[in-house]
């Protein structure tokens, strides 16, 4: 088949047209914490990895214990029954403890991905989970930096398990509120207060008073504060020991979901370009079909 | 284009061949095994794990066999849009195939789905749309797209039907819906070109929301670009290993020339494919991941060989011989290896949750599972073109059929 210059022409049209939104791709603007925000901030320094924040949160969301070691309760990383887990780490810098569970991103890759809303940022900015909008495709956890979102692999109707901030029970529909005290189970029970919950502007003032006032004390970062665009957990570390020692995984300061929410935006802008590219090839087709049935040309599929 | 191909007619012969007989037994094995993921759920029978969630029902049946599945666009696009009429005699096989292949993926997703009983309300309840997720836009355009498919194979069941003077009821339903359906004609054949333009793209752009996770070398905006070129390539290497399928098993003698008349629009589409590639990761400064010497650095060299090495081969000048045919099917098998790495590479050899995450691979299960698919598809591909009018070219009456 020779190619006319009108069939090139449409070939690079048509190229042009799909790779457009490539190129204006991170037109998408930074978002911001909501006002009401609220979040918890951990200090690696003062956590002495009694566990207590484990034990409460598998109480306050009725998760089962895991105990591999048949004694006690040792989960050896989060899963669809550990919400919220310690680790302990220890190197040549020294040792630390570190606490991980959702970090509730301002601007949630979980939440991107999610098609019908069950993973959103609701009251307080916190990012929660409604079973009736879940089919279970697990691309949140695809999408997730943090590995957070985690499946009942082994059931027949799986939840997606991961930290409410204990607005909800990980896994379960109730949408409750704070208990009486008005924190988080692991904030309430932690007897060093390592882990504090509070507004999400007090919290980052605070993790930066703590740094200037104590620079000997602290690694010069707080984690949270720009990583994937900021998250509403805040992470301290002591001098010595980097945040990626402790599994704290090191990412840019723009938000995963930029670039393809970005593109797919931009691509899709009013749903313009869908519908006009369907009437160009409808008056195609239709011309093309004309051409056979005047060629005595069978036509249908 | 005059009729030298004739109409398309029935295969004929018998069904229940030795080849039918092994494609509905497998596909049987893994329906039975279906029942035991649903009752236990997805953790005994597949090697997912939080950290590799997607394996190989997504990278496979859905990203990859959706793709596959293209022959019905590429040849729609020819046909429509380039305005080749010629290649109307291949279209209902095509069409037919890519049916087949997205309702494979569809029924792939329900399974690998964790709580499949609720998508229902995807396609109803358009007020909880998060128009935000890409995924979302792939999976309506997936259910509209493969209605679309199944409509636009009607008039082949009609026409069938019509005939059918025992069953006076078949026949007046065939006879009152022909002419509607040639009317909306028209509206679906640009809808069977605008769905797959769409979610063939997304499917790569729905990737990149990975982000760090997906290593540098495709982790691009321009994937989707990369995604939507290469299963035009996909579609048409499949018509054309599907076209050679039937006229060595079926002894449909076909003519190899308005397949091999496509090689320069395919030169055309394989160059821009392999250009783009390249520009795109020297500009956005990522070359030095392509020579690191690691598995990923491989991965990318053999996905560029996978299309370049087609549009060389199908640059060279036609000997007027069966070489020229061995040479298309090389080119076309290449075409398509080519797309399939793109998709699995991106799906999964190249995403990487973390260190701590053991590598995926599927286990026995998963595998059946897809097996028992792709031979459910097959037999009924097998069913559907011995006895509906699908396969254009003569019979070869010196052969046995």
């Amino acid at each position: 088949m020779k190619i006319s210059r009108r069939g090139a022409f449409k070939v690079a049209a048509f190229g042009a047209a799909t790779a457009a939104g490539a190129r204006k791709a991170e037109a998408r603007e930074k978002k911001e914490a909501p006002a009401d925000a609220t979040g918890m901030l951990y200090d690696a320094t003062m956590c002495i990895g009694c566990k207590a924040c484990v034990s409460a949160c598998r109480r306050a969301n009725s998760l089962e214990m895991e105990a591999h070691s048949r004694l006690y309760d040792d989960p050896i990383d989060l899963s669809a029954n550990t919400a919220n887990i310690i680790k302990f780490y220890e190197g040549e810098d020294g040792t630390s403890f570190i606490k991980q569970q959702c970090m509730h991103c301002i601007d949630p890759a979980c939440a991107s991905a999610c098609m019908m809303g069950s993973f959103q940022k609701r009251q307080n900015g916190i990012v929660t989970w409604k079973p009736e909008r879940c089919i279970g495709c697990r691309y949140c956890q695809v999408a997730c930096p943090f590995n957070i979102p985690k499946f009942e692999w082994n059931s027949a109707t799986p939840a997606m398990v991961k930290c409410q901030m204990c607005l909800a029970k990980a896994g379960t529909t109730n949408d409750g509120q704070l208990n009486e005290v008005g924190q988080p189970a692991c904030t309430e029970v932690c007897p060093r207060a390592a882990v504090i919950y509070g507004p999400y502007e007090e919290l980052k003032a605070e993790a930066l008073r703590r740094i200037a006032e104590n620079p000997d004390r602290y690694e010069d970062h707080v984690y949270g504060l720009d990583e994937v665009g900021g998250t509403q957990v805040l992470y301290l570390t002591a001098k010595g020991i980097p945040f990626s020692k402790l599994g704290l995984p090191e990412l840019g300061t723009e938000s995963v979901p930029a670039l393809p929410v970005g593109l797919q935006h931009t691509i899709y802008k009013g749903f313009i370009a869908p519908v006009a590219v369907y009437g160009v090839i409808a008056g195609l087709v239709w011309r093309s079909r004309r051409q056979y049935d005047k060629a005595g040309e069978e036509v249908g599929a | 284009m005059n009729n030298q191909h004739g109409k398309p007619t029935p295969i004929g012969g018998p069904i229940m061949t030795p080849v039918m007989k092994i494609c509905l037994g497998l596909a049987a094995v893994s329906g039975l095994m279906l029942i035991f993921r649903f009752l236990v759920g997805l953790g005994p029978v597949t090697n997912l794990t939080d950290g590799h969630p997607w394996g190989l029902w997504i990278a496979f049946d859905v990203v990859t066999g959706t793709a596959l599945a293209c022959g019905g666009y590429a040849i729609a696009l020819l046909i429509y849009v380039f305005n080749k009429g010629k290649y109307h005699p291949l279209i209902r096989s095509a069409i037919l195939t890519s049916a087949l292949g997205y309702t494979l993926g569809a029924v792939g997703v329900m399974i690998d789905l964790g709580r499949p009983w609720l998508t229902w309300k995807l396609p109803i309840f358009f007020w909880t749309w998060n128009l935000d997720s890409v995924q979302l836009e792939v999976a309506l355009c997936i259910m509209l797209y493969t209605a679309v498919l199944w409509i636009e194979m009607a008039p082949v069941f009609l026409e069938r039907w019509e005939t059918e003077d025992s069953k006076p009821k078949l026949q007046a339903f065939a006879k009152k819906w022909t002419p509607i359906l040639m009317k909306a004609m028209p509206w679906l054949i640009a809808l069977g070109i605008v769905l797959p333009t769409m979610h063939q793209s997304s499917l790569g752009s729905m990737i990149l929301l990975a982000g760090p996770k997906l290593h540098p070398l495709w982790l691009t905006g321009w994937l989707p670009f990369f995604f939507l070129i290469s299963c035009i390539a996909m579609g048409y290497g499949m018509v054309v290993l599907e076209t050679m399928w039937s006229r060595t098993v079926y002894s449909r003698y076909r003519e190899t020339s308005i397949l091999t008349a496509l090689s320069p629009a395919m030169v055309v589409v394989l160059l821009v494919w392999v250009a783009a590639r390249l520009l795109n990761i020297l500009a956005a400064g990522k070359i030095g991941y392509a020579f690191q010497l690691d598995r990923f650095a491989i991965l990318f060299w053999l996905e560029i060989l996978l299309f370049l090495a087609p549009a060389i081969i199908l640059m060279m000048k036609p000997t007027r011989s069966d070489k020229d045919r061995g040479r298309l099917f090389i080119a076309s098998g290449m075409m398509v290896t080519g797309g399939m790495l793109l998709r699995f590479t991106a799906y999964w050899f190249a995403y990487n949750p973390g260190q701590h995450w053991n590598l995926y691979f599927p286990s026995l299960f998963e595998i059946f599972v897809t097996v028992g698919l792709v031979a459910a598809e097959v037999a009924a591909f097998m069913y559907i073109i011995k006895r509906f009018p699908i396969l254009t070219g003569r019979p070869s009456a010196a052969l046995p059929t």
